[in-house]
């Protein structure tokens, strides 16, 4: 009993992680229809500045410093190598987000010399606790709450402001957003700092529960987070959260299945087949809606 | 001589507008057929379910006397069915070929925005619409076991260019072309594929008045010379009214008239949709 | 035939090519001190060796996503496919037990070497045929293993657009690393362990009764089978499938409306650029020397990916020219970047472990942003066209 508590409670820990970079993936693709393979090495560039900020100062100052940078890093990443491909094939910003990857991962690799990178005890979020008789980080119970709060924040942000409203639009309609005198790139650019800054967030609560960090540390988490924003329906935020809470809950499910039947290869296996499955019977995912070509 | 062309209570719905409400018509074998209506009436969409784009709803497509297409609400389909006639078909089997089978029956279509292989030649643009009926496979096309039957490809293909006066261009790429000749191209890739119906998708938009006068010639040639049923869209009256010898008019996706060009033309309902009721003058 | 006159200066480039190939390998036996360049250990022959197997690669990437527009990104995937084929079918009975010690041999021991050699000796002439039967048959079987799966994976993810069947193929690419990493095919796979001890590139280099390389191949080998590859991928291109490929990726409601089967021709660019890319798993391996899943990532189709971008979506030979300068640029001409270097006194500065790939991604960017059509766009390199401008101007001269 205790076992199953705690696998669920690091699930559903992981799922709100993965939610936090979900909603990036599902924010960017609402809006420019782009699978942007950049935004997992985006969160594992955060979790790199953590590690090298808080060597050197204290957290009050480089949590805020890592979220600020992140935001930059995103922000340059869509203004360099997206804005000048807008009306480009969208084969060719897909090959670009790839290139951006490889840059990121490649740049990391260099600076950390490929070593494995600790990631530091913070505190508060490390220390443990006890629920219901297991053990667990601090970071595991306070996660979810955060995820929850920072999606409502994030709703109201869309449903109720007027950025949020051009938000709304261009996913609509790009081309007629535009002639209505929406300025589009600063949608997209506010679409990526968001995206970015939960994604530095999810970074600090990723990181803290796992030993360390490598520079291909953010392609898995990006692409289950992907997973789970076509689970849940492109384009909608709750279908997202909801995704990637699954995604992780089922994932901690496998990996704590007896060892004897050695399943835990499969825990990332498991997103792929769970995606292909959603694609082939309902593509437009939980919430999405199916779109029609016209001819 | 029979219909090349039957459809019979077809609907097209999606999600909640209905596109094509119960449209039934005929296309006699060796006729010129013409669908019109303003803006938004629903005949392209017609057109893309009777060459399979879209599946129909509900409703009947039957080609030279076969069915063709059928279609009848399931599901949550019914339930959100506006249309007729939601039973008429529910016993039926639902045939739903996709575009290349129904083009392989010998149906070929031009598109009202121009639809040609931008990377590609002239010539290739028409030799690729041989590819359908050429007697190869993978195996033998890549071996090149199949000379004789790739030199019939081109020959045809060549015949065809010359017969539309394209031949001078053959080595260009298509887009370069200009609007008219683009469009002459895709009638000519469309012949390529032996059609016995031919759908004409606006073919005189974008003309200018001689064009689209000698466009009324061109679509009484093709015909007579590849033996064709011709279906047409258009939004040029004159060209309507020159070149068909039936006319179907449809808006908001129902059908509001049909007769010869005389009496479509003096059908009241067809003014009234053309030039709107209580307008402002 | 016109077909035939206009492809046989490209037969005469590829023999030319091949000719070289040996000459050059089997230089620094005719012709004693050589600059380091030429002997066999130079990396001029790792180069070449891998931009080979890697060029099959890259081409039959091309072919799905440059020619059908298809956006696949499970190139590794089939890759790996190939290379476990080729694996397992190639090592010997006696090697088996050393190379599964964890799980207590193979669960079969069936090896395509051992049977012809059974047939034709294993020394001297008759265990050379023994070989290039037992590879020649084993490559094809790799190939139609990663075809195969194709097949099976492309019934479901071909009717999916764009992105959406690029991340469903990256899926099944990590779908198949996973259950070959699995420990409880181990009789199989070897699990996460590397399978090795099945003939390689250097196995084709002939020697003497006491064991002296008389003629090296080892290069040549890769050279072969890739030529042979590609030659088959452009035909296929230039045949009437290619043509309808072309007109899918143009545009496909164009392309269904006159006839050309969406899903069957989409079927046909996928089996085909998956059989090709198991082929190339294959020779990854013997290149190798192991097969091993966790090699066969999504970096690696990255990659590969990048390389066509380099080369231009579209074009064959620039898929080719791409992938030799990437594979020289990564492993041999840019190597520099990742050691300290003086100049005089100075250190230049930056250059440590990992600048190499920092640069190389900076460069990719730069195409990829600026250079969109590559070296080659979708043009092609016309050896004909090229003889005859030659010899035009050679005309002028005399």
């Amino acid at each position: 009993m205790e076992y199953v508590i705690s696998v669920l409670l690091s699930g559903i820990s992981v799922g709100g992680q993965y939610a936090l970079i979900a909603i990036g993936y599902t924010l960017v693709y609402g809006i420019l229809r782009l699978i942007n393979f950049a935004h997992g090495d985006v969160f594992m560039v955060a979790g790199l500045m953590g590690i090298y900020f808080t060597a050197t100062m204290p957290f009050s100052v480089s949590i805020p410093l890592v979220l600020i940078l992140t935001v930059v890093l995103g922000f340059t990443i869509e203004r360099a190598a997206y804005k000048p491909l807008r009306s480009a094939p969208r084969m060719s910003v897909m090959i670009s987000a790839i290139g951006v990857s490889y840059l990121l991962q490649n740049t990391a690799t260099y600076i950390t010399g490929g070593q494995p990178m600790t990631y530091p005890v913070i505190p508060f979020l490390s220390d443990t606790v006890n629920v219901a008789g297991t053990q667990t980080k601090w970071v595991v119970i306070v996660t979810p709450f955060l995820v929850l709060l920072l999606v409502f924040a994030l709703t109201m942000l869309i449903n109720r402001t007027k950025v949020g409203m051009a938000m709304r639009a261009v996913s609509k309609d790009f081309e007629t957003s535009r002639l209505m005198g929406i300025k589009i790139n600063s949608v997209i650019s506010v679409t990526f700092i968001i995206g970015s800054a939960l994604a530095a967030v999810g970074s600090v609560l990723f990181f803290t529960n796992y030993p360390a960090i490598t520079p291909t540390a953010g392609a898995m988490p990006g692409l289950k987070a992907f997973v789970a924003a076509v689970f849940g329906g492109i384009g909608s935020i709750p279908g997202a959260v909801i995704g990637a809470f699954l995604i992780g809950i089922c994932e901690t499910i496998i990996k704590g299945l007896p060892s004897a039947w050695d399943v835990s290869v499969f825990s990332d296996a498991f997103t792929f087949a769970l995606l292909i499955i959603i694609l082939i019977f309902k593509p437009q995912g939980l919430f999405g809606e199916a779109a029609t070509d016209k001819v | 001589m029979g219909n090349a062309l039957r459809l019979e209570n077809v609907t097209m719905q999606f999600g909640g507008v209905v596109s094509v409400n119960n449209l039934s018509l005929e296309v006699p074998e060796h006729k010129i057929i013409a669908l019109i209506g303003p803006n938004g009436a629903g005949k392209t969409t017609a057109f893309n379910c009777i060459t399979g784009v879209y599946q129909p709803t509900n409703g009947l497509i039957e080609f030279m006397g076969k069915p063709m297409v059928r279609n009848h609400p399931t599901g949550k389909s019914l339930k959100t069915y506006k249309g007729e006639h939601a039973d008429k078909f529910a016993k039926e089997q639902i045939l739903a070929p996709t575009p290349d089978e129904i083009t392989g029956l010998g149906i070929a279509r031009t598109f009202q925005n121009i639809r040609l292989w931008k990377s590609m030649t002239v010539f290739e643009n028409v030799l690729i619409a041989k590819h359908q009926h050429a007697k190869q496979n993978v195996f033998s096309a890549t071996f090149r076991r199949n000379l004789a039957e790739e030199k019939r490809m081109r020959d045809e293909t060549m015949e065809l260019l010359v017969e539309q006066d394209l031949e001078t261009y053959k080595d260009e790429l298509a887009v370069s072309l200009p609007y008219g000749l683009q469009r002459r191209l895709e009638i000519a890739r469309a012949l390529a594929t032996h059609p016995s119906l031919l759908l004409l998708d606006e073919p005189a938009a974008g003309m200018n008045p001689l064009e689209t006068s000698m466009l009324a010639d061109f679509v009484r040639q093709i015909r007579e010379k590849y033996d064709l049923t011709v279906f047409l869209i258009e939004h040029h009256m004159d060209l309507v009214m020159n070149v068909s010898d039936y006319i179907y008019v449809i808006d908001f996706g129902s059908e509001i008239a049909r007769g010869v060009p005389e009496e479509v033309q003096n059908n009241h309902r067809v003014i009234e949709a053309y030039l709107g009721v209580g307008d402002e003058e | 035939m016109k077909q035939s006159r206009k492809s046989f200066p490209v037969f005469i480039g590829i023999a030319i090519l091949l000719l070289l190939v040996i000459l050059l390998e089997n230089l620094s036996a005719f012709i004693p001190n050589l600059p380091q360049v030429f002997q066999p250990t130079s990396p001029l022959f790792t180069v070449l060796k891998k931009a080979a197997v890697y060029s099959l690669v890259a081409v039959s990437m091309n072919l799905l996503n440059g020619f059908t527009g298809l956006f696949s990104l499970g190139q590794a995937g089939f890759m790996l496919l190939g290379a476990y084929t080729y694996a397992i079918l190639m090592v010997p009975a006696v090697q088996k037990e050393q190379v599964y010690y964890l799980f207590g041999g193979c669960a079969f021991d069936f090896s395509l070497l051992d049977m012809f050699e059974g047939i034709f000796g294993s020394g001297g002439a008759g265990g050379a045929i023994a070989m290039i039967l037992a590879c020649l048959i084993a490559l094809i079987l790799a190939g139609c293993v990663a075809g195969f799966f194709s097949y099976l994976i492309g019934i479901p993810v071909l009717r999916l657009k764009s992105d959406y069947l690029a991340i469903a193929t990256l899926g099944f690419a990590e779908i198949l690393r996973a259950i070959f990493q699995w420990q409880k095919l181990g009789k199989v796979t070897n699990g996460a362990n590397m399978i090795k001890g099945f003939p390689t590139f250097s196995n084709f280099n002939i020697t003497n009764g006491s064991g002296e390389t008389v003629l090296r191949l080892s290069t040549f080998v890769p050279f072969l089978i890739s030529a042979l590859c590609i030659l088959v991928i452009v035909l296929l291109i230039n045949s009437s499938y290619g043509r309808a490929f072309k007109s899918i990726r143009d545009d496909e409601i164009a392309a269904e409306a006159m006839g050309v089967s969406l899903f069957k021709h989409k079927m046909m660019s996928f089996v085909i650029s998956s059989f090709f890319a198991g082929v190339g798993g294959a020779l990854f391996a013997m290149y190798v020397a192991n097969a091993q899943a966790k090699a066969f990532t999504s970096v690696m189709t990255y990659e590969i990916l990048l390389i066509v971008v380099i080369g231009g979506i579209g074009s064959v030979s620039g898929s080719v020219i791409a992938t030799f300068l990437y594979v020289a640029c990564s492993e041999w001409w840019l190597r520099f970047l990742d050691s300290e270097q003086y100049l005089g006194s100075f250190q230049v500065p930056l250059l440590r472990n990992g600048f190499r790939m920092v640069v190389f991604s900076i460069v990719i960017m730069v195409i990829v942003l600026f250079f969109s059509q590559g070296i080659m766009g979708n043009r092609e390199i016309n050896i004909g066209g090229l003889l005859k401008k030659i010899s035009k101007r050679s005309e002028r001269r005399s």
